[in-house]
This record gives structure tokens, sequence and C-alpha cells, in this order.
């Protein structure tokens, strides 16, 4: 028998059900299969420069993607559904791991510097629930168009252009951009340890690729509704 | 001879080592002959080990292995924070794996003649032949020494061996070791073998019926003082040096398990014994609470040296070549800088008497890298010693590249130790004790890089071997809590607790324990008379009465106090000193760590009296008012002849 | 110098503690930190107060038993420019000025109750170690030292990690208050050297359990434990455990439960 020492003074803690590391490579495998598709995403809205019969044909096209082998938006559901578990899953984890983090630090310090920590780790936990209201409210929007001033029967194309051209609509995508931006800063970074793919010598290039790749994928994003704000696309 | 402070009572001597065969033949005898303990047996059988540095970690984690409940106790709050986790330099082993004509032969006898022809010869030849199973049993737990290139071990030669047999990691193998200890003692905690009793401090021995029972702990976070029973104590509970206050080792590290074991009956042997380290950072100030060492290694390419002249105060760079004295290399042409530590100690402390001590209050030396860094280049310099001079830069804010560093010898290792047979067994049956706590290996002066090889030897190796031969007539009669012998124990150290803490004077505990410490390293230091130890003899008892009179102790019994651990461990510092005092007395010889002014070649060099000293003594309590009696054990030097040594 | 301390107070890890403001006069530059401490409680025993508790031991920067939160810093490490990573033992009061105000608090988190002040019981991360931080090799039966070669790059990375002095600072700087540097140093130590590879799923597998079962947090990757580390152990052993864990739990490697 082991004895453990003080054991009176020791707050038994709740039996660890799922391993901390495990909470962390589902949050790494989700966040990997958000971010892919978010490439995809960004690469798709670049298309706004194409006008809207091209627009709209592409969005058309997710839609009969696999036709005729399956039946009409039968991928689309498949990638709807993927992305909803991966988002639910970031979430349970993310949760997960801040629920333990405040049972396993009730009393904070009265004086705290932080030397390490990054705006974009700092802002990881409370950036996510930003992005997750925003995907409400940008499904809302733009897929089903039911909280788009262009109404819920328009074109994707007429329903980017009213929108982004209320600059409080563009206002609230740029915020949600930039939290994006910093999400994936660290998310990127994070990703890599957690699955053990870094090491010293990799450790700089892994940093400054999460960088450029943040800063890529949000300035993709940010160019079209900013030129539909300024009138380039109308 | 002091007879008037001590009597002599009848001579010691070991009768566990088989002497009728030849020496190299002894330690496998030993163990042929002892009797065994049949593995269902043991879980029957309880050892305590107290203490978990190098020897009690290894010897608790060992006997677990063995099957053996054993209960492990330690004051830190882990057993990874014992001392031994400090200790830099290295570890020996006749391995002779640089092909360089080493041998066990070889280590044996550099031991003893590093001793100064002090120690028993039996116990140093079993630590050389164990020394090659430590370093292949440290490897085996994963310990990362220095490895060359085709990945076999590294080894460098150190303290001024000829040959190269010191394994080590980086500057911090003790550390190393001891995680290795730790880590197996861990494993026998989670397979059950070992209680653990954390933060729990010793403070008395339990014997009954003459042989070592229990001991009464303190559970240092509740202040709950109890009783704990075994078949036999161990005790792994290191050095005595903070006597001096001022020491490099930890602030914890006490005598007070060893020191309570001796007024149960234990002897302890060659308390005077004691080695300082030449080359620690000096003194600061009034507020110092510890010295630091820097590894000896330094001297290869340091050259040490202070002013011609007395009070030179200058900016050491501005002082010309010729206005320097490189005193070492003037008095020993020969090893210069690399004389042994007794004398570079020794030689500081006499220019420093002269008044041409350097530093803010003229207790130093210069060691000057100035010369090695013309000739190697900085980068040389850097890659070699840079954790030292970052080191040293961080504690005086000097930059020992631009400015020489300044070092003074501090205490660093005590020889002496509770008196212990070729079973590692002390006076009393069924205790133990093991590493720097006995007195067994080093004689009057440690080698280099022989501690963390004594204390893994005697944990891992010999005392597993040893204890069965006891153990073997075990279990004895249970022993409870309500023996009168526990109750009387526990009482008296519950009254000795409840003292300090009512004394409520106007003096702390540290004030007693600064005033101690510098009054043992001015008269019972690097150097001893009759006249200064006289000295300290009529001061200490004054020191000791005021201490009882007018110490301050704070806080209450039962909780959390570190005052009260402090005072408990002066209170028996105290008592210790006085017994070195009559240990350097009544030695008036020179040997190893002890130089007795009285007796020095015509030029200044210590003087052994193998006639009149050539034994161990081993020194029985008495109570206060009666002096100690010396118990002799005679030294037989059959395969290393006598000698003096020389380092002209 | 003169400084103004506010040191974290508290009896017992059952009463409720706070912060407590104490001068200190005529402090000299060349005191460690827990010197200046000395100082302090020397004063407060002669006026009848009672001292601070805080662990130390070697005071030399390798034993790991000393450990305080610095103006917000684990052993005030990160406070101070052209400073190496430290201990607080070998934090010298040269680096603060005259009428500074510094805050000292004790390690916080739940796996780490406070004794007494600024004392904590790391006995956690013990039994971190316990649960396989360890290579079975019981005394006696290790083979000559030399039948097993070691690359010297292995050997030399393992000893970076096993440099670790188990001082909890890892954990008391983390915003999540988890022990994961801890662990992974020793993960790593264990897992290059040749010996370590029988346990290595295993025990990587059992410590990972261990240390959520003792109330620490989870990593997330953010590197404060890295920068307050005394001994600098990098962030890269993290990354190796997680590569050591995965792989564990592919080949099947489960916790004892």
């Amino acid at each position: 028998m082991v004895t453990v020492t003080h054991s009176g003074q020791r707050r038994t803690p709740k039996a660890a059900k799922t391993s901390s590391v495990f909470k962390k490579v589902v949050m790494a495998v989700s966040g990997i299969i958000l971010v892919l598709y978010l490439i995809a995403h960004m690469v798709g809205n670049l298309k706004l420069f194409a006008g809207a019969q091209t627009f709209n044909g592409y969005s058309e096209w997710i839609r009969r993607i696999g036709e005729p082998a399956v039946p009409g938006q039968t991928v689309l559901w498949i990638i709807r559904v993927v992305l909803l578990a991966a988002v639910v899953a970031h979430a349970w984890a993310a949760i997960s791991l801040w629920r333990q983090a405040k049972r396993a630090r009730p009393q904070q310090y009265v004086a705290r510097k932080q030397v390490a920590q990054s705006y974009a780790s700092r802002t990881m936990r409370w950036g996510g629930v930003i992005l997750g209201l925003f995907i409400v409210y940008h499904i809302l929007d733009l897929t089903l168009g039911v909280a788009n001033p262009a109404g819920h029967d328009s074109t994707p194309y007429d329903r980017a252009i009213a929108g982004f051209s209320n600059p409080l609509v563009t206002l609230v995508y740029v915020v949600a951009l930039l939290a994006l931006g910093f999400h994936l800063r660290h998310g990127v970074w994070s990703a890599t340890q957690t699955l053990g793919q870094s090491n010293k010598t990799r450790e700089r290039t892994v940093n400054a690729f999460a960088t450029v790749f943040a800063v890529v994928l949000t300035a993709g994003f940010l160019i079209p509704p900013l030129s539909v704000l300024v009138g380039i696309i109308e | 001879m002091a007879l008037d402070l001590f009597t002599v009572g009848d001579p010691i001597a070991d009768t566990k080592a088989p002497m009728d065969v030849p020496i190299g033949e002894r330690w496998s005898e030993r163990r042929f002959r002892a009797k065994l303990v049949n593995r269902a047996n043991r879980r029957k059988l309880t050892v305590i080990v107290v203490g978990t540095g190098l020897a009690g970690g290894s010897a608790a984690a060992t006997l677990g292995e063995a099957g053996y409940k054993v209960k492990s106790f330690w004051y830190q709050d882990s057993p990874r924070r014992a001392h031994s986790v400090a200790a830099q330099g290295g570890i020996n082993a006749a391995k002779n794996y640089r092909n360089d004509g080493d041998s066990v032969h070889r280590l044996f006898y550099d031991t003893v003649k590093g001793g100064d022809f002090r120690s028993r010869e039996n116990n140093v030849h079993r630590l050389a032949e164990v020394s090659v199973n430590i370093i292949d049993q440290c490897v085996a737990q994963g310990v990362p020494f220095a490895r060359e290139y085709g990945g076999l071990l590294d080894n460098r030669s150190f303290g001024g061996t000829q040959v190269s047999r010191t394994f080590y990691a980086r500057g911090q193998t003790g550390q190393q070791l001891l995680y290795g200890a730790y880590q197996a003692l861990e494993r026998q905690m989670a397979a059950g073998t070992v209680e653990q009793f954390a933060r729990t401090e010793m403070l008395d021995l339990i014997v009954v019926d003459g042989r070592a029972r229990g001991i009464v702990a303190r559970d240092l976070v509740t202040g709950e003082i109890s009783t704990h029973f075994a078949d036999a104590v161990v005790l792994a509970t290191g050095g005595y040096s903070n006597v001096f206050y001022l020491s490099t080792n930890a602030k914890g590290s006490n005598a007070t398990a060893i020191w309570r074991a001796h007024k149960r009956g234990a002897l302890f042997a060659n308390p005077c014994y004691t080695q300082i380290h030449p080359t620690c950072i000096p003194v600061h100030g009034e507020y110092q609470s510890k010295l630091t060492l820097m590894s000896e290694s330094l001297r290869n390419d340091g050259r040490v040296w202070v002013p011609k002249e007395r009070g030179d105060d200058r900016d050491p760079r501005q002082i010309p070549e010729d206005e320097r004295d490189y005193y070492l290399e003037r008095l020993y042409p020969s090893f210069g800088n690399l004389v042994p530590r007794d004398i570079a100690s020794r030689q500081a402390k006499n220019v420093c008497d002269e008044g041409r001590g350097v530093g803010p209050n003229g207790l130093g030396v210069y060691l000057d890298f100035a010369e090695a860094m013309q000739r190697l280049g900085r980068p040389a310099i850097e890659a070699k010693y840079g954790n030292l001079f970052d080191m040293y830069a961080q504690i005086t804010g000097e930059d020992p590249y631009e400015v020489p560093m300044r070092i003074y010898p501090a205490v660093h290792y005590t020889m002496g130790g509770l008196w212990v047979d070729y079973d590692l067994q002390s006076t009393i049956p069924g205790l133990f004790v093991i590493g720097e706590a006995n007195f067994s290996d080093h004689g009057a002066n440690r080698l280099g890089a022989s501690a963390l090889m004594q204390g893994l030897a005697d944990g891992y190796f010999v005392l597993p071997n040893t204890i069965n031969d006891y153990l073997a007539s075990g279990p004895f009669e249970k022993v409870d809590a309500g023996h009168p012998a526990a109750v009387q124990a526990l009482e008296e150290v519950r009254a000795q607790t409840d003292r300090l803490l009512s004394i409520n004077g106007n003096r702390t505990t540290a004030s007693f324990h600064r005033e101690l410490g510098r009054l043992m390293f001015d008269l019972c230091g690097m150097e001893r008379s009759e006249e200064s130890l006289r000295k300290a003899l009529d001061r200490i008892p004054e020191i000791r009465q005021e201490f009882w009179t007018n110490v301050r102790v704070p806080g209450e019994a039962g909780r959390f106090n570190q005052s009260l651990e402090h005072a408990g461990r002066v209170a028996d510092f105290i008592e210790l000193a006085e017994l070195m005092c009559v240990d350097a007395l009544h030695r008036n010889e020179s040997c190893g760590g002890h130089f007795r002014a009285e007796s020095q070649t015509p030029d200044g060099e210590a003087l052994r009296d193998d006639e009149n000293y050539a034994y161990v003594a081993a020194w029985e309590w008495t109570p206060e008012g009666v002096p100690p009696v010396l118990h002799k054990e005679a030294l037989e030097f059959e395969y290393v002849h006598l000698a003096q040594r020389s380092y002209k | 110098m003169n400084l103004k301390l506010r040191v974290w107070r508290q009896r017992s890890a059952a009463e409720k503690g706070k912060m407590v403001t104490y001068q200190v006069t005529d402090v000299s530059p060349d005191m460690s930190f827990l010197e200046m401490l000395d100082v302090l409680n020397e004063q407060l025993i002669l006026d009848g107060e009672d001292p601070v508790s805080f662990d130390h031991d070697c005071r030399e920067g390798i034993c790991g038993s000393c450990g305080v939160m610095i103006n917000g810093r684990a052993h005030g490490n990160g406070l101070f420019d052209d400073h190496p990573q430290t201990t607080t033992c070998q934090l010298h009061m040269r680096s603060f000025k005259d009428g500074d105000t510094i805050d000292i608090e004790p390690w916080r988190a739940t796996a780490f109750p406070v004794i007494k002040d600024l004392a904590v019981d790391r006995s956690a991360l013990d039994r971190i170690i316990q649960s396989g931080g360890y290579i079975s090799a019981p005394t006696g039966t290790a083979p000559e030292a030399h039948s097993i070669l070691v690359a010297k790059k292995d050997s030399d990375a393992a000893f970076d990690a096993a440099t670790c002095i188990g001082c909890g600072a890892c954990v008391a700087a983390c915003p999540n208050a988890s022990s994961m540097l801890f662990t992974a140093s020793k993960v790593t130590h264990l897992g290059l050297m040749p010996q370590g590879q029988p346990e290595r799923n295993d025990r990587v597998v059992n410590m990972i359990h261990q240390q959520d079962l003792e109330g620490f947090g989870g990593c997330t990757n953010i590197g404060e434990c890295s920068a307050s580390c005394p001994k600098g152990i990098s962030m890269e052993n993290i990354s190796r455990l997680n590569h050591d864990l995965l792989g564990a739990l592919r080949a099947g490697a489960r916790p004892k439960s």
C-alpha cells in the first residue's frame, strides 16, 4: 500500500476519465479538419471577384458534387456533418480543459505577470467563444439568409453584397476574422506540439509558419468583405 | 595529552571482517559466512531507514526490492532534495576503462593514502571492489553519464589522481545519481514495499534490551511526535558540517539523528576530521547563510595569488606581476596550484592571517584566469568552466572573465561519524549507519569523487548484504508505543521541545548558530592548537548555557514550525562541537583535514604521528559534567605501507 | 536599501490567507533573496511575531526546495533583463532597487496545497514519478556498463531533460497549473536512454494518467513553464511526450487503474 503523505490535507481530485492529452489531441485533430475546410472556404470566397454568375455557379456546384453517383447535396451534407462534429469536439475539448484548469487553480495570484504568453495564446478561450457565436450568426446571415438584408430567397452573391455593404456587418466580420487569425496563430503551433511533431530545431519554423499561415488565411477572408464595402465588388 | 577532558576506556575492534583470508577475499567471504534471510521471512521484518540521500535512498530501495518492509523517513518535502543532489564533480570506480593502469588495488591504495592512513583497510578495499558495480547499476537505471562519440562512458582525472577513473554527468553528477536512487525508491513506494514519511524528522532512537528497535520522529507539518518501530534502524543522515554554521551543506543538514543515537550509546568516531574545501565563494557579510563551492577543477587553469604587500587594496588588475605572490606555486613547485584540498585551504588561511587576504573582509585569495585566457582563448575557458563562471557572477555580481575570482575555503564534508564495524553496524546492535553519517572509509581526509562512491556502495551493495546477518536472528520480540523505553524516549523528546518553546529569551536560534559556527571555524577549523581548542572548550559550555536560558523560539509545537526545527538542531550542534574540540585536542598530530599547529615539519607541513595516533578515536557519550570516554580502535596497515605525504 | 514586502501569510491549509505588508531595511545588494527573508524573519522573531515559513535547503540552486512567486513570476524568472534563469535562492537583491515593493506568494495549484505561508506540498510530483518515472533495474541485476552503448547526442539530450529539479515552478507559472513540463522532462530523459525502452509506453501513459488524477491542469502549449524553469527545460520535451503518448496508445498501452 502506498501511503499518501498528509492525505488529510489533499483534496481528492475527481478521477480523470479522459486524459488531458487525449483532449488536446481531439482539439488538434478537429482543428486540423476545420483549418482544411477554412482553406477551401477562403479560396471559394475569392470567387466573388469573378462576378455573380461564377460565384453563384460555384455555390450551386458545391450542392451538386458527386452527382449523379449520389443524390444532390449528399457530399455537402457529409461535409456539414463532419464540420459540425469537428466544432462540437473542438468545443468539448476546450471547455473540458478550461474547467480542468479552473479546478487546478481555484485561488488566483494576487500579482501575476506573463512573459511567454502571447496575445494569441491568451485569447484562445474567449476567442473561441467569439468564433462560436460568429459561426452561428454567419450561417444565419449567408447560408440561411434569415439574418441577411437580401432575405433567404436571394442568391449567395446578392446576400454577400447586401451584407457587406453595411459597414456594421463588415465590422462584425472583421472582428471575428481577426479573432480567427489569432486563434490560428496559436492553434497551428499548439497542434504541432500536441501531435508530437515539434522539436528544438523545428520550433522556429513551426512558429514562423503559424504566423504566415494565420496572416494569409485572415487576409484571404478579409479581402472580399472589405472590397464590397469600399465598392471594388458591386 | 588533555587528560582532564576525557577518560580512556576499553579498546574496541571490528570483529566482522574475516581476517583469516587475504584482503581481496574478505568481502566475498563475509557474505558467505553471513546468515541469510529466507525471502518469505523478509516481509515479516521491518527496517527503518532515515535519510534519502545516495546512501539512504539506495539502501531503502534495495531493501524494498529484497522484500523487507521498509519505512523511509526524510525531513525535506521529497526524497529527491537530499543534499547528495549538490555534489558536482563525479564518482570514482576502478573500471580501468582508460587502460591507464587502474585497478581495485590502486583505488584502494589511493584512498588509504589519501585518507592519511587513518581509515580501516578492509572497508576501503571493499569500497574499491564494489565501485565497479555502482557504475553498472547506475547505467542500468538510466543515469545520463557523460559519453564519448562512440557511445562509451567518458572518464576524467579528478582530485590529483594519476588515473582517469572518475565518471561524471557534467557538473551535476550527484544530482543524476541521486535521481537514479530516488526513482528506484519511488518505484518501491509504488510497489508497497517502502512506506514513506516525508517531512518527518528523527528526534531520538528507541533502544530496547540493548537493540535499536525504533525511532521517535516529529511530523514537521502537523507537529505530531510519534514512535515508529522496526527490527533494525539504518541512519543515513549525512554529515555535520553545519556545526560551522557556514558550510557548503544544505541549510537543513544536521547531526540530530546521529547525535541522539550517540547519546543512546552509539560511539562517535573521529569527530574532528572535517574537510575544508579550498575553492568556495568568499563570505560577503554577517547575513550570509550559506557557502557555495565551485568545482576544484578550476585550479587546473586558474592561478592562486595574493598581493605581496599586506593591505594592498588596489584593483587586482592594477597590481603588477612582481608585486603578486603566487604562493602555491612558490611553496610547492612541483604540484603548484594543484596541491590537495587541505594544503590549499591552509595556505589560503595563512596568507589571510598575514593580512594579505583580498576582498571586503580580507578573507579571500585571487583565482586568476588571465594567463589561461591568454594561452587558451576565452572560448576554451567558456567551454570548460562556463557554468562555474556564470554561477560565480550570479552570486557575486562580478564578471570573472574580467576580474580575478575571489575564493576562500569552506567546510564541506565531515569524515567523522558514528563508529561502525565491517558490517556498518554501530556499537548498538541493530543500528546501522551508512554514507557520510558513519566514519568508515575516508580516514582523515576524503579524496574527490569518493563521497558519491561511498554513499552508493553502502546503500546498494554493502548494507543490504550485511544487514541480513543481523536480521536473520529476528523478528525480534514485538515492541509497541506502550513499551517503557518508547514511552520514555517520546517523553524526553516532548520535554525538550516544550523546553525550547518555553524559554522565550532575547536571542534568535540563528544568532547562536552563527556564534558557534564562527568560533568553530576560527578555533577548530583549518588549523587547531591546544590554545585555540582550550579557548573553544571554555566558550562552548557558555554558549550552551546561554542558549538554554536566552533563546527565543516562536510558535507552537503542534504546527509547522521551522524555528523549532532549527532550534533543536542547533542544540545538538552545540553539544557535538564540544566533542569535536575534545577530539581535536586529544589528537596531538596533524593528519588529513586535521592540522595541529604543534605537529608540523620545520617548513610548516603536516606531521603525522603514527606511533601514538594510528587509531580510530571512538567516543562514548557521558552525561553533562562527566568527561567523555575514549575507546581506541587500533589501525593495522597490512597492505598499504605507512608513508608521509609530500607534495613539495 | 529599503524594501516593502507584501507577503502571503496563511497559517495552514485549512485557514484563509492574506497578503501582509512588511518593511525591511538595510538590505545589502549581495544578499540572496532568501537571506533577505532570513533578515525579515529574525526581526519578526525578536518582535514577537510569527516568522514567514518558506521551503529551502541547499541554497545553491540544485535541490529544488525553494520557490516563490516574486512579483507574479516563479522564482522571479523573466522579471530582469539579462538575468539567467535561476531559483529563488540564487536570485540576489542587487536585481532590485531601493524603495521597491515586492509581492511574494506561494506556488498556487490545487495539487500543491499550502502548508503554511509560502511552503506548499509538492508530493504530487513524487507520485507522478511513482507511477512510472523510473527504469526497473533492481540492485544487482545490472549488466556491465559498457555492454550497451548510448549515442552521445542521446545521452546529452537525456541529461538536459534530467536536469529538472522538481521545484514546481512550471506548475506555478502555467496559466492552467499543468505539470506537463515536469512530466515531460522525465519521459524524455528515460525515453532517450536505451535502458528506458522496455517500459517506455507504459511509463508515459501512467505518468499522464497520474498527473490528471493529481488535479493538475492540461497543457495548452503556452510556454510559461519553460520561461520560468530555472534549468531551462525546453518545450521540445512536451512535444516528445505527446509523440510518445500517441505511439503508446496506438500500441495498446493503457493506464494501470
